[in-house]
């Protein structure tokens, strides 16, 4: 096949991408090497737009921050992604956190972030009645919110596939090449290649390499830095309020309480530099260390709140910034490297920077007449008042049978994930689109009911069907 | 809207045995509302052998045990709804329910009784650290993916906990053809029935790994191992005891958690050792005319003491809907020193009929004299030869002993040692 | 010699001493609190039973399999044999609870009978 543009990584950022490049009269192909999107760094992060104080003035990561936070609420609402704009607090636990305080207001002021102010104990305690009674102070950012970032990663996906971008499952970019018109050649590991006149490298924690096929070295390897995080049960998610940082130190932001959009309370991430850019095990060290620094800050979190627990690479580059920059070794690529937090916050400016290099290096595009900026909202029973839903169950009696008990997920909407543009091909992936499994049973229930409508709906029996792709796969085979 | 005098939330062993016991009562309007297709609940997938012993004097299998309540519950005409789904009960006894055939159903009910029964504890309670590779579920997915779907969920398997559902799911996973390599057991002692150690491992030589627990899982797509560790007094992992074992699954059978999503959004005082609600003896919640039974009260062990247990609420609710309850004035019930929790919690001091108290201990015991006091006086004082943490005790107060007590009184459950 | 043993007749589960003599002769049973315990205890340091439980696999049913098991306990030594058995047979739905799958498995003089219904689909 070919095409014009390959974006290679269907993360939140080459997701993104893909959907500014589907506002223009390209052909786009959506290069992922794992069974489904957002399986990378997106799925397994904190899950915070960022206000934008944290990152050097002048650096990428704090003009691409701001300008990516401004622009996530509308983003979000065409879009239909849970949004929550909360605020967030950095706490300042001894006298001398007090000057980073202000160090991190001064360096904020520098990166245009509005509304900051640094606010007493009182005022603290008074915001968030169960921060610790340690906390001397805190930089309140009024612009800080939460979102989901697998769900916005999915949504911007779905949205470039109806507006023309082919999205392409478990392609591995093992080799790149060029063909005799200077058009590229992209290998999988597995199934034919794939041309295009233009590569854009949003490969996350494997940019590096994709960057050296196309003969880029950039800012040295990607090191892979492990974070690990808790969720714990909704029964605790209102615990606070608001996004709760500690001081930031050289490894990153440092162990943060915050709630999720969807109600949950989240505590990490730790950070640990790692060899292996797929090692996402969690260790028992990594989840007490997160445990106890999360409870420096609430202290009423409990062991026996969390549900589930999990870990997130951080693609970090060694010169401490993102590097979006045109190849060197290769005249028709971007490589888009090291985005790490704020990348999430950063995703819908990084899209807007690496089109208006795309339309540098490609020259003048033509707008897609057909574009349609607006996905539509999901149904999510569990939100619904009871009239909505019994119009809803009179047009489709799938959303009358609840599939997820913990969540209140029905089979109708499990069959619309699945049947989405790009949709859901495993469990993993109807978890994330759905929440099916996410909650407290985390899937005991639900997990073998989704598996055989994934079956069904697939056309498989139902020992074929995978976690997330490759080999993992639920059963074995059958009994007798 | 539909009225009932009495709604059934759950048609598993309790909710079929409540309704039953009020029909018997007197109650006419009873509705059973069931989530899965069919009722029974749990014991559909729960094939081996071992119940109704005590209730039929017969043993039968889980799905027969059910059989025999599906047919009784037939033959009283007692109204049923499968496929549907509870969401939520008002404060007035509201009951609103989602189902695949009538879609959004409201149902006004003289009382409830919930009989939801529980859910297995999962991993990230437990906090395993490793990869998140294919191949780890709980014990009773597993069950039903053998049982009803006739599918296996993998060849080479290592069991955590000891709990009866993972006892039993070594037999049935050995039976159907894979290695059952071990079941690791965080305590000293197991929480299974003996009857299911001696019929499950020792019948297949699996060994049973007593103070061991998983700490590591291996595998980046589907399971390949796991490394267990033993653990000290306070169930610690001892650094240098570390085995890898290679497996391509792991079964959780750590334990069962009451379903009181419902319970808990009403407002009913939920008991923090149970899990289930705080209820009387007639298995009254703290919601007038809310009744609970069955394991969403407190986990069980035998099945026949939950149909025992739900008549009793049946009878609670039918009492209760015919006006036939009075003002309750409560006596309150306490395990200490080694009971973990008493159940019913509160007695009415007008209850004119002998109560059981049933009770869990928090470890293994020989010879030990349970006493029942109030007020330093003794009531009652029972010698049990073994008390076992896997299982459920009892003890008998009498109608003449409940008669003196004063309302606001604290019964008090204790266990003492014999030398 | 002495054998301890769980009873397991019921989920009681008994502590029981069984004293055996030579050739495995049962001299007496203690800690047993039924006639069954006694049975049990003997049976079990004799020639120990099994009741089995499985599922056979249903032909035109709504449901894959139904329970099945062995209607009185089967020599405990036999259970992996009876298992290949169970695991050839096969019924056709509709099948009815208590309906006889396997007829006197292995010269036993059991039966495997089903424990669970499974309609015919439509």
């Amino acid at each position: 096949m070919f095409y014009d543009v390959a974006v290679i990584g269907a993360g939140v950022v080459g997701g993104l991408i893909a959907r500014e490049l589907s506002k223009f009269n390209i052909k786009t192909v959506l290069l992922e090497k794992c069974n489904d999107m957002a399986m990378g760094t997106t799925k397994a992060n904190s899950a915070i737009v960022h206000a934008g104080f944290d990152s050097k003035p002048g650096s990428l990561k704090a003009q691409l921050n701001v300008k990516g936070s401004e622009a996530m609420e509308s983003l979000c609402a065409k879009l239909a992604v849970p949004y929550k704009r909360t605020g967030s607090f950095v706490i300042a636990f001894g006298e001398e956190q007090l000057a980073t305080l202000e160090e991190l207001l001064e360096r904020g002021k520098a990166n245009g972030v509005k509304g900051l102010e640094i606010i007493s104990r009182e005022r603290l305690r008074q915001m968030e009645p169960n921060i610790s009674s340690e906390a001397l102070a805190a930089l309140w950012a009024p612009t800080a919110a939460l979102v989901s970032p697998y769900e916005l990663n999915i949504a911007a996906v779905e949205n470039a596939v109806v507006n023309g971008v082919e999205f392409r499952r478990n392609f591995d970019v093992v080799k790149i090449g060029r063909a005799a018109d200077g058009a590229y050649e992209l290998a999988p590991a597995r199934g034919d290649n794939v041309r295009a006149k233009y590569i854009i490298n949003a490969a996350g924690v494997e940019s590096d390499d994709i960057a050296a096929m196309l003969g880029d070295t950039m800012c040295g390897k990607i090191i892979p830095r492990k974070g690990e995080y808790l969720l714990c049960d909704k029964n605790c998610g209102t615990l606070v309020s608001h996004i709760i940082f500690q001081c930031p130190n050289e490894m990153g932001k440092g162990v943060l309480v915050t709630p999720t959009v969807h109600g949950n309370l989240l505590i990490g991430p730790n950070a640990i530099d790692i060899e292996e850019k797929d090692d996402i095990s969690t260790t028992m060290q990594g989840i007490h260390e997160t445990l106890e620094k999360g409870r420096r800050s609430v202290p009423a979190v409990g062991t026996k709140d969390v549900i589930t627990s999990f870990a997130g690479i951080r693609a970090h580059a060694k010169c401490d910034d993102f590097i979006i920059r045109r190849s060197e070794g290769s005249a028709n690529a971007i490589n888009v490297v090291g985005i790490e937090s704020p990348g999430l916050s950063a995703a819908p400016a990084i899209a807007e920077l690496v089109r208006s290099m795309f339309e540098e290096m490609a020259g003048e595009l033509k707008p897609n007449p057909s574009f349609n900026p607006v996905r539509p909202t999901p149904v999510r029973f569990d939100v619904l008042d009871n009239e909505q839903r019994r119009r809803l169950i009179e047009k489709d009696k799938a959303y009358g049978r609840i599939i997820c008990r913990c969540e209140s997920v029905t089979e109708g909407e499990i069959l619309d994930a699945i049947r989405a543009p790009a949709g859901a091909v495993d469990v993993d992936g109807v978890k994330r689109r759905t929440r099916a499994g996410m909650g407290r049973c985390q899937g005991g229930f639900c997990g073998s009911k989704v598996v055989e409508i994934l079956a069904r709906e697939l056309g498989v029996e139902i020992d074929q069907i995978t976690k997330f792709g490759g080999g993992s796969l639920i059963l074995s085979g059958k009994s007798k | 809207m539909l009225s009932y005098d009495l709604v059934v939330v759950g048609g598993g062993p309790a909710g079929m045995a409540a309704a039953l016991k009020a029909k018997e009562c007197g109650v006419e309007s009873i509705v059973i509302l069931e989530r899965a297709e069919t009722l029974g609940g749990i014991l559909q997938q729960c094939i081996h052998t071992g119940f109704g012993l005590h209730y039929f004097k017969e043993e039968l299998s889980g799905p027969e045990y059910a059989h025999r309540f599906i047919r009784l519950v037939e033959e009283n005409g007692i109204d049923v709804k499968t496929d549907t789904m509870v969401l939520g009960i008002s404060g007035d006894n509201i009951v609103t329910a989602v189902s695949h055939d009538e879609g959004i159903t409201e149902i006004t009910a003289k009382a409830i009784v919930l009989a939801m029964g529980c859910r297995e504890r999962p991993r990230g309670a437990l906090i395993i650290a490793g990869t998140r590779a294919a191949g780890v579920m709980t014990a009773g997915t597993a069950q039903k993916y053998v049982n009803l779907n006739g599918y296996m969920p993998g060849k080479k398997v290592v069991i955590l906990g000891s709990g009866d559902i993972g006892l039993i799911m070594a037999r049935r996973m050995t039976l159907e053809g894979a290695q059952v390599k071990m079941v690791c057991e965080l305590m000293p002692y197991s929480s299974g029935l003996s009857r299911n150690i001696v019929q499950c491992l020792e019948d297949f030589d699996i060994p049973l790994k007593l103070s061991c627990t998983v700490v590591k899982t291996h595998g980046k797509e589907r399971l390949e191992g796991v490394t267990i560790a033993k653990v000290d007094r306070n169930r610690k992992p001892i650094p240098g005891t570390e085995e890898f074992v290679e497996c391509d699954t792991l079964l959780l059978s750590v334990g069962l958690i009451p379903e009181n999503e419902l319970s808990r959004a009403m407002g009913i005082e939920l008991d923090s050792v149970t899990g289930g609600p705080v209820v009387d003896e007639s298995r009254m919640t703290t919601h007038t005319g809310v009744f609970a039974c069955g394991n969403v009260l407190h986990v069980h062990d035998l099945v026949d003491y939950v149909t025992l247990e739900s008549q009793t609420a049946g009878e609670g609710a039918a009492n209760y809907i015919l006006g036939k309850r009075g003002e309750p004035a409560y006596a309150q019930t306490k395990g200490i020193d080694g009971i973990r929790y008493v159940v019913p919690q509160r007695i009415n001091t007008h209850c004119d009929r002998n109560v059981k108290l049933y009770f869990r201990v928090g470890q293994t015991y020989k010879n030990a004299k349970v006493y029942v006091e109030c007020n330093d006086e003794v009531l009652v004082s029972r010698t049990r030869p073994k008390l076992t943490p896997g299982e459920m005790e009892d003890i008998l107060l009498k109608k003449e002993e409940i008669g003196e007590l004063s309302a606001g009184a604290e019964l008090i459950v204790r266990l003492e040692v014999q030398p | 010699m002495t054998r301890d043993i769980i009873c397991t007749a019921c989920p009681m589960g008994c502590p029981v001493t069984v004293e055996l003599g030579e050739n495995n002769a049962v001299l007496s049973v203690r800690g047993n609190q039924c006639k069954r315990g006694e049975k049990y205890a003997v049976a079990e340091c004799t020639n120990p039973m099994r009741s089995l439980t499985s599922t056979v696999k249903v032909k035109g049913g709504v449901n894959p399999l139904v329970p099945v098991r062995s209607a009185k306990p089967v020599p405990k030594h036999l259970m992996l044999e009876c298992m290949k058995i169970i695991n050839a047979a096969e019924v056709a739905a509709p099948a009815a609870i208590g309906t006889v799958v396997v007829e006197n498995i292995l010269g036993t003089g059991v039966d495997i009978i089903t424990t669970g219904s499974c309609p015919a689909k439509e």
